[in-house]
């Protein structure tokens, strides 16, 4: 079938919303490890912050980071009208 | 219609909670009566048979209460699972004995450099989320190989996804049932051998009578399980050390502490005298292998110089004694002593100083630095992308109801491991802290009962010998075997015996699950995709359910025993399984999705390239192929042969982009599945994927 405008919006703003996690989802991950030795300078309530980071504080922003992905991806299911019915 | 789907779907949720609330409150009475009865002196042997059978009987019980001969049911538990209790099930499908006892025991011994692995084993799921779980379940089929079968046309691309499935679940379950056979092993007193079948036997019963439906209810309350039994320690050592019951948001004070002691220790000169020991024994197994007479006679001068030594000082003589005893039974024959001392050679690696637990890429200089830090890089990413590859847990997601379930689900998972990789870390520094304050520094005659207990049992896990003979525990002094930090926290915690048996039923129910979620695949690969897709597509729906419990037992019995073989380093092929996994399967399954130019040969090369790169990688550089009689070749940039996928993927991945390029832009049928993955729900869409 011939895809309409909106479908293929509703693509292109799919597409941006995983261009940017997957942004934050870098930065957090490989930009963070490759500077963690001066990070590891920085005290964040007791542990250094690159420590505190890899250890603890990369594994909440992803769980955050999909969090976000489903709950948006859900609103804009509904906003182009390709929600699944009632299933 | 819709509507009472939704209901039944509400249903079945609240009736699911009810049955796993249950279940729960009932694995906690029996904690309390196994505790009571062992105050009253049940014995410890009866404690571990205890959890050994009853889990294992209880994950049967799941099993036949779940038997089925449904097609859908067999291969996709109907999909009907709810997106909370697939997060439970892909948990722990994904957390292995690997996860449950390893891990924490890797980052006390390397520090800051292990948390590559928690990052990677969580930040993998960013990308099944956003890249992989909503498309592959609005596909709708049975396995992997079916969507690259679907979306790439013919047989060849299923093909090599059936090779490149069965290869690394296979080697992945190996490593798992090795971990199943070690636990019984340890907490029954059973042989190896006979505790690899007997967890073998749990996982069969489970898997083979009803297929993914039995296991995702197994893997739910295997779940609940394990990370009780995870928890339960850690909380109680972190109570002592933090004063909190969430030790893992206040062990940053512990930190603080641990890098005092650290200080403190490694400035100690007893410390530098142990290690300067090791130097010399490793130099004179070095010079033994030189001129072992010329070393033979050497050694023997400086310890009597030493003797000679200490006497000038007036040392006491409990110090003067066993270098004199060394000194009277000096062997006369070199080649005597040389046989002796040669396997001192390995204690090169104690010779070196310790490392600050926070530190990140220590090294001796900015070079070793660097390559450090690029090693931390390439597990990160193998161990990432290999997650978004590994068949058995992008199966998973073709099982919850719907799309949106789906993405649901994926933070439902990830949820759920964090709990237990968050908590790791925390267990790595409380147990160090622990081990560096009680432990370093006590006298040989009074040692911590724990230390004592485990030198005793089993010597490669805690062996702490008086190398400088002062009747004090130094650092240097302790080896410790990674497991040891989950098996003895409960000890170190001081907790009742009841708590080991526990964390035992952890690691099994961890080991068990992912068994059986690997042993699916590769059975469903070979019944499915090969048999029903490619030989005999007019196969009953009985026979091909038949086929694929036959094969769960000829690959289950064939993994166990290659296990009881023993075969060697099984870290290094879990991380071969992810390296593999990721430059399979990575590039094809997302081009898939994402870019509709991507051609069938694009994908065929791609993925031979990509697996041909990885495994081409480890042979020439991996020493257990290297001794083989494989050439060796020098590392590209010093990245070990784990990190393969770091050159397999990105080679995979530009073979399919410049093959397609080259050949004829896919059919529109193609292009049409592909426009019916990418929307949850396309009014009006000709191309109906989903197979019931």
């Amino acid at each position: 079938m011939q895809l309409t405008a909106k479908h293929q919006e509703y693509w292109r703003r799919n597409l941006r919303l995983t261009a940017v996690l997957l942004a934050i989802w870098f930065v957090v991950t490989y930009v963070m490890a490759w500077y963690a030795r001066p990070l590891a300078e920085i005290n964040f309530f007791g542990w250094p912050l690159s420590f505190y980071m890899a250890a603890q504080g990369s594994l909440i922003i992803y769980v955050v980071l999909i969090y976000v992905y489903a709950k948006r991806m859900r609103k804009l299911d509904l906003e182009f009208n390709v929600e699944e019915g009632d299933e | 219609m819709a509507a009472t789907t939704v209901g039944a779907n509400r249903a079945f949720f609240n009736q699911l909670r009810k049955y796993y609330t249950w279940y729960t409150g009932g694995f906690l009475v029996f904690l309390v009566v196994l505790a009571i009865a062992e105050q009253l002196g049940l014995s410890r042997q009866y404690i571990g048979y205890a959890f050994l059978f009853a889990t294992i009987a209880l994950y049967a019980g799941i099993g036949i209460m779940s038997r089925t001969a449904d097609v859908a049911e067999y291969y996709v538990a109907g999909r009907r699972v709810p997106a909370l209790f697939n997060g439970m099930a892909t948990g722990a499908d994904w957390m292995s004995a690997a996860s449950f006892i390893g891990m924490a025991g890797t980052l006390y011994l390397s520090g800051y450099d292990g948390l590559s692995f928690v990052m990677g084993w969580t930040g993998g799921y960013c990308l099944v989320a956003f890249l992989l779980a909503p498309y592959l379940r609005k596909f709708g089929q049975f396995t992997i190989p079916d969507f690259l079968g679907a979306r790439y046309g013919g047989n060849i691309v299923r093909s090599i996804g059936i090779v490149a499935a069965i290869i690394c679940s296979f080697v992945y379950v190996v490593a798992q049932i090795y971990g199943v056979g070690l636990i019984t092993s340890r907490f029954t007193g059973l042989a190896f051998e006979i505790g690899v079948f007997v967890g073998l036997g749990g996982i069969l019963v489970c898997s083979m009578l009803g297929g993914m439906r039995a296991v995702t209810w197994t893997q739910v309350a295997q779940y609940i399980i394990l990370i009780i039994a995870y928890l339960t320690p850690v909380i109680w050592l972190g109570v002592r050390h933090t004063g909190v019951p969430i030790p893992q948001i206040a062990y940053g004070q512990t930190m603080i502490k641990l890098a005092e002691v650290e200080k403190k220790i490694f400035a100690d000169p007893r410390e530098a005298d142990v290690r300067k020991i090791y130097s010399e024994r490793v130099a004179a197994a070095n010079a033994a292998q030189k001129d072992t007479v010329k070393a033979h006679a050497d050694r023997r001068v400086q310890l009597e110089k030493e003797v000679a030594d200490l006497r000038t000082a007036n040392a006491p003589q409990a110090r003067i004694e066993p270098l004199q005893r060394l000194l009277t039974e000096y062997p006369t024959d070199p080649e005597v002593w040389k046989a002796a001392v040669t396997k001192d050679r390995a204690l090169a690696a104690r010779a070196a100083p310790p490392r600050p637990h926070a530190q990140p890429y220590p090294g001796k200089d900015e070079a070793a630095r660097d390559t450090a830090r690029l090693n931390f890089l390439g597990i990160v990413f193998c161990m990432m992308f290999g997650t978004a590859a590994l068949p058995h847990i992008l199966m998973r997601y073709y099982t919850t109801p719907s799309v949106q379930q789906a993405r649901d689900s994926v933070f439902w998972s990830l949820f759920f491991i964090f709990l237990l990789y968050f908590t790791a870390p925390c267990l790595a520094v409380l147990a160090k802290y622990d081990v560096y304050t009680n432990l370093v520094g006590s006298s040989f005659a009074a040692l911590p009962a724990w230390a004592a207990q485990w030198s005793l049992v089993d010597p490669t896990l805690l062996n702490i010998t008086d190398i400088n003979r002062d009747g004090i525990v130094q650092l240097a002094e302790i080896v410790i075997g990674g497991d040891l930090i989950v098996l003895a926290t409960p000890e170190i915690a001081g907790l009742p015996y009841v708590v080991s048996g526990l964390v035992a039923a952890g690691g099994l129910a961890a080991a068990l699950s992912t068994a059986d979620g690997l042993l699916l695949t590769i059975s469903n690969a070979l019944s499915h995709d090969l048999y029903y897709k490619m030989i005999d597509p007019s196969a009953s729906t009985k026979l091909r359910v038949t086929l694929s419990k036959v094969l769960l037992v000829v690959v289950a019995v064939l993994a166990a025993t290659v296990t009881s073989l023993k075969p060697g380093d099984i870290l290094f092929l879990v991380g071969a399984a992810f390296s593999l996994a990721a430059s399979a399967f990575f590039p094809p399954l997302v081009t898939g999705v994402f870019w509709k130019r991507a051609t069938k040969w694009g994908a065929i090369t791609g993925m031979i390239v990509g697996l041909g790169v990885c495994i081409y990688y480890m042979m020439r550089t991996y020493p257990f192929f290297t001794n083989m009689g494989v050439p060796v070749m020098p590392l590209w940039f010093g990245l070990n042969p784990i990190s393969a996928g770091v050159f397999g993927l990105p080679a995979g991945l530009l073979t399919i982009i410049i093959v397609s390029l080259l050949t004829p832009e896919p059919d529109r049928q193609t292009q049409e599945l592909v426009e019916h993955v990418r929307y949850p729900h396309l009014r009006g869409d000709p191309v109906s994927t989903v197979a019931t």
